[in-house]
Parts: structure tokens; C-alpha cells; sequence
């Protein structure tokens, strides 16, 4: 119960993956790693949706709803009754 | 000051005005100026690596939050150097952190600077809202005539711009090919002998000094609130209390910044939760062993609405932090705030009523 950050969207589908190693590239948290055949996801935990590998993946295999981790904007977003969230702090993040 | 800058500019970037031959304009934006004899001349700017103490006067204000907008560099391209038609093209965002980072770390290299437009916001987070992005990228490259300024067609993109950046559709749209480099450009030097990424290389990182200069900013956003709540706390007279709420702040604002990782529980909230519970149990002992001339009941109360209270400030302060960090995802964060802010607005709500009423029972003049 005390830990939000146990799962998370992020889904991938090796039967898709042509091993082309964009996921591993561009990831920041070292969520996927290279290997012989296919891209394994070896810490799923660790993912913060940043979508990163989602956008470079060329088959489509990875999938995720990101978005902006941040509870100020979210909140706020609440509070204004938007949908969207958008980062609204400027340079300081 | 405006007139250091302006000299500073002058002096730094020196615009050099480069004729080509070319015109593939798409007629965006203003950069190609088109000449009478029908050439574009494509405005380049030079930039060196050296960060001056004007750069690091305006690094200071960025981290203290003061004038967010102004910290920009024009976006466009650089030269740095004496770059040669074959030197690597370095992609930038036109925030004066990530511009100059990057110049000082490829001080001794030749190369190109292509510096997009992300309004004055960081790679990441201009990433993350697309600002730094595909269509970005096309934009600039055709707007500054990249194609006939280098002969190869590759662009050194930083990593942490994957987010809003499709390696695929540039190179489809542009003809470059997007390599992604380290996360840090200090690795950049590293990364060019090989142009393969380490995995320590490939991974953010947030260590103590990270944290530590958000801190400024993340008090900037909270500090009005906050200094009303404790003036208004010392003119109903309690200045213990005043002084609970600017504690309860600086273990939200400060020490769980500072101790974040090696707080004992996962969430946020609950780290921010068990900073403001050490502060408030100072404040509990201390109103309830300093108070001797007062009824054990008021004791009490005090000891308890400090016990209420401050921790859900820290707790409320730290949720906020995420923002900032370099790890939190929208799932968790979202759970966070449903798990954690119903306590929160509860716990924090009880305990200022309680306080309400035992500053009445004060000023009424006691049981
Ligand atoms: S980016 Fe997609 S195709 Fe490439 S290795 Fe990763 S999962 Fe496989
Ligand atoms: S969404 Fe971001 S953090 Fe998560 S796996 Fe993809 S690249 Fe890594």
C-alpha cells in the first residue's frame, strides 16, 4: 500500500521486437536491455513513462501513457478542470 | 547590468553571414534573408566554449527561479570552433543551462550548435511537452540550411530528448540521421571517441547536488502561502506556532530533499510525512514540558495539533517535489495524490480546527 510505484503502464509485446535497440537507447532508467534476439524488459519498476522508448520503437512493440510525473501540475489541472496535463513549470524541472 | 549583457552578446556571438547558393526555403519563419541576386544568406552565429561570469551570474538567477522566461539563447545555428563541412552537428535546447552546458563541455571540438526553439525550457522537459521535438528539428534544420552547411547527414541529438523526438520521422522528413548521445553533455567528449553510449552513460542520475539547487525554486512556489499562514499564526498570538509552520516547511522544502534517498518508505508523501513528523515532535515536547503554568488539557492540545498538523505540511510540500525528480511516473504520482491527499486535507483540517479552538480558549481566557 505505501509504495504508488510498483507498476505502471508500460506493456511490451517481444513478439514485435526486431531487436533494433532504440529501447535500450533512448531509455534513462535502463528499463530494457539488449540481448541477443529481443529487447528485455528487465526492470519495469524502475519506468517513469517518459514514452521515450514508445516514440522510437519501430514496430510498435512497446506501449505506455505518458505523461508528466509532476503532482503540482496534476493538481492544478484538478483545480482548473482540464484534462490535459501539461508541465507548467516552465524551466525548473 | 543590460549594458554588460549587451556587450557580453556582442562579443560571444558574433554573427558571421554566410552566402549559399541554395534555396530550399518553405517560407517559415525569417531566417533566410533572400538577397538581390536571388541567394539565401543564412544567418550563423558563433559561440565559444568559455562560460563567463555573466553565464554564471544568469545560471544563478535560472536556479533561484528569477526571471524564469529570460534565460534563453536565440535559437538557431552556431559555430564553435572552426568547423569544417564535415564537423558534428550538436542539437540544443535555447535555454541558457542546457545551451552553455553543452558549450563547455565541447570546448576543445569543432562543431555545429543547432539550437531549437523550446521557449526557454530544458531538453527534458521540452521534450516531454514536444517543444523539442520532431517537427522541431525538420523546422530548424531547413530554416538554417543545414543541409548545405555540413556534407554528412548525421545530428547529434541528447538523449533525454527521445521523449518528444522521432529518430525515424526526421531522418524521413530531413535526411539526418539522429544519433542519440549521452544523457550528460559533459560525457560528450567520451562519448565522440567511440560514439557508443555506456550504459552509466545511457541513465539519469539524481544525486545530492541535483537536489539540492531545485531547492530555491520549489521554496520561490511556496514561500507566499506559507509566510502568510505563520504571520497570521503569530498574530493570533501563538509564535510557536508561527515557527512550527516554518519548520514544517523547511523539512518538506529542505531536509527531505536532501534525504530523499535514504528515507526509509518508497512514496514521497510518506518520506515528506516522517520529516515533518520529526519536526513535530520537537514542537509537540516542547509545548507540552514549556507550558508548565497552563492546564494539562492545553498541553496536550497544543502538543497534538503540532502532531496534526506539520506533518501533512511536509507531506503536501514533498507530493510536490515530483515534479522535479527524475524518476517519478504519472500512474504513481497519481496514485499518490489519491491515497495521500484525502489524509492530508483531513488530518491537516482536524488539526487546524483544534488549533482554532485552543487559541479561542486563549484569548477567552483560559478553562
Ligand atoms: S525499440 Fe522496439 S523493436 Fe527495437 S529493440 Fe526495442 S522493442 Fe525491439
Ligand atoms: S517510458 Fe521512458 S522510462 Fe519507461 S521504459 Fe520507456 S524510455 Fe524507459
Amino acid at each position: 500500500m505505501f509504495n504508488s510505484y510498483v507498476s505502471n503502464t508500460l506493456e511490451y509485446d517481444p513478439e514485435l521486437c526486431i531487436n533494433c535497440g532504440m529501447c535500450s537507447t533512448v531509455c534513462p532508467h535502463r528499463v530494457f536491455s539488449p540481448d541477443g534476439k529481443k529487447a528485455q524488459l528487465v526492470n519495469p519498476k524502475a519506468c517513469m513513462e517518459c514514452g521515450a522508448c514508445q516514440l522510437n520503437c519501430p514496430t510498435k512493440a512497446i506501449k505506455v501513457d505518458n505523461g508528466v510525473g509532476c503532482a503540482s501540475a496534476m493538481m492544478l489541472a484538478a483545480v482548473k478542470g482540464k484534462k490535459e496535463v501539461t508541465c507548467g513549470c516552465d524551466s525548473s524541472c | 547590468m543590460k549594458d554588460i549583457l549587451e556587450k557580453q552578446a556582442e562579443t560571444t556571438t558574433k554573427e558571421i553571414k554566410k552566402t549559399i547558393s541554395c534555396c530550399s526555403s518553405s517560407g517559415r519563419r525569417s531566417e533566410p534573408i533572400f538577397t538581390l541576386s536571388g541567394k539565401t544568406d543564412y544567418v550563423i552565429k558563433s559561440t565559444s566554449g568559455e562560460i563567463t561570469p555573466v553565464n554564471r551570474l544568469d545560471h544563478l538567477m535560472a536556479r533561484l527561479g528569477v526571471k524564469r522566461e529570460q534565460h534563453r539563447v536565440e535559437p538557431g545555428l552556431y559555430t564553435m570552433g572552426n568547423p569544417k563541412k564535415d564537423s558534428p552537428v550538436f542539437v540544443s535546447a535555447n535555454y541558457t543551462l542546457s545551451f552553455d552546458a553543452l558549450r563547455s563541455a565541447l570546448k576543445s571540438i569543432d562543431c555545429y550548435i543547432l539550437v531549437l526553439d523550446t521557449k526557454g525550457v530544458n531538453v527534458w522537459c521540452a521534450a516531454g511537452k514536444g517543444a523539442f521535438g520532431t517537427n522541431e528539428i525538420v523546422h530548424r534544420i531547413e530554416s538554417v540550411g543545414l543541409k548545405d552547411v555540413v556534407n554528412h547527414r548525421i545530428l547529434i541529438v541528447p538523449q533525454l530528448g527521445a521523449t518528444g523526438v522521432d529518430a525515424r520521422q526526421v531522418r524521413d522528413r530531413s535526411g539526418f540521421k539522429v544519433e542519440f548521445g549521452p544523457v550528460r553533455a559533459a560525457d560528450l567528449p567520451e562519448y565522440l571517441k567511440t560514439h557508443r553510449a555506456t550504459p552509466e552513460m545511457r541513465s539519469v542520475r539524481f544525486t545530492l547536488y541535483d537536489r539540492i539547487v531545485l531547492i530555491p525554486v520549489e521554496m520561490k512556489n511556496f514561500l507566499i502561502p506559507l509566510l502568510i499562514a505563520s504571520v497570521i499564526l503569530a498574530l493570533v498570538g501563538s509564535y510557536t506556532a508561527a515557527a512550527a509552520v516554518i519548520s514544517a516547511a523547511f523539512s518538506g522544502l529542505v531536509l527531505f530533499p536532501i534525504l530523499l534517498p535514504w528515507i526509509p518508505t518508497t512514496d514521497f508523501s510518506t518520506k515528506g510525512f516522517l520529516m515533518g513528523g520529526l519536526a513535530a515532535v520537537i514542537f509537540a515536547l516542547d509545548s507540552f514540558y514549556s507550558m508548565t503554568n497552563e492546564n494539562l488539557w492545553l498541553r496536550f492540545g497544543w502538543a497534538l495539533a503540532y502532531m496534526l498538523v506539520m506533518p501533512q505540511i511536509s507531506a503536501f510540500l514533498a507530493l510536490n517535489f515530483t515534479g522535479s525528480t527524475t524518476f517519478a511516473s504519472v500512474t504513481g504520482v497519481k496514485r499518490e495524490i489519491f491515497t495521500y491527499m484525502p489524509i492530508m486535507a483531513w488530518v491537516s483540517g482536524i488539526g487546524i480546527i483544534l488549533i482554532i479552538v485552543l487559541s479561542s480558549v486563549k484569548i477567552i481566557g483560559g478553562i
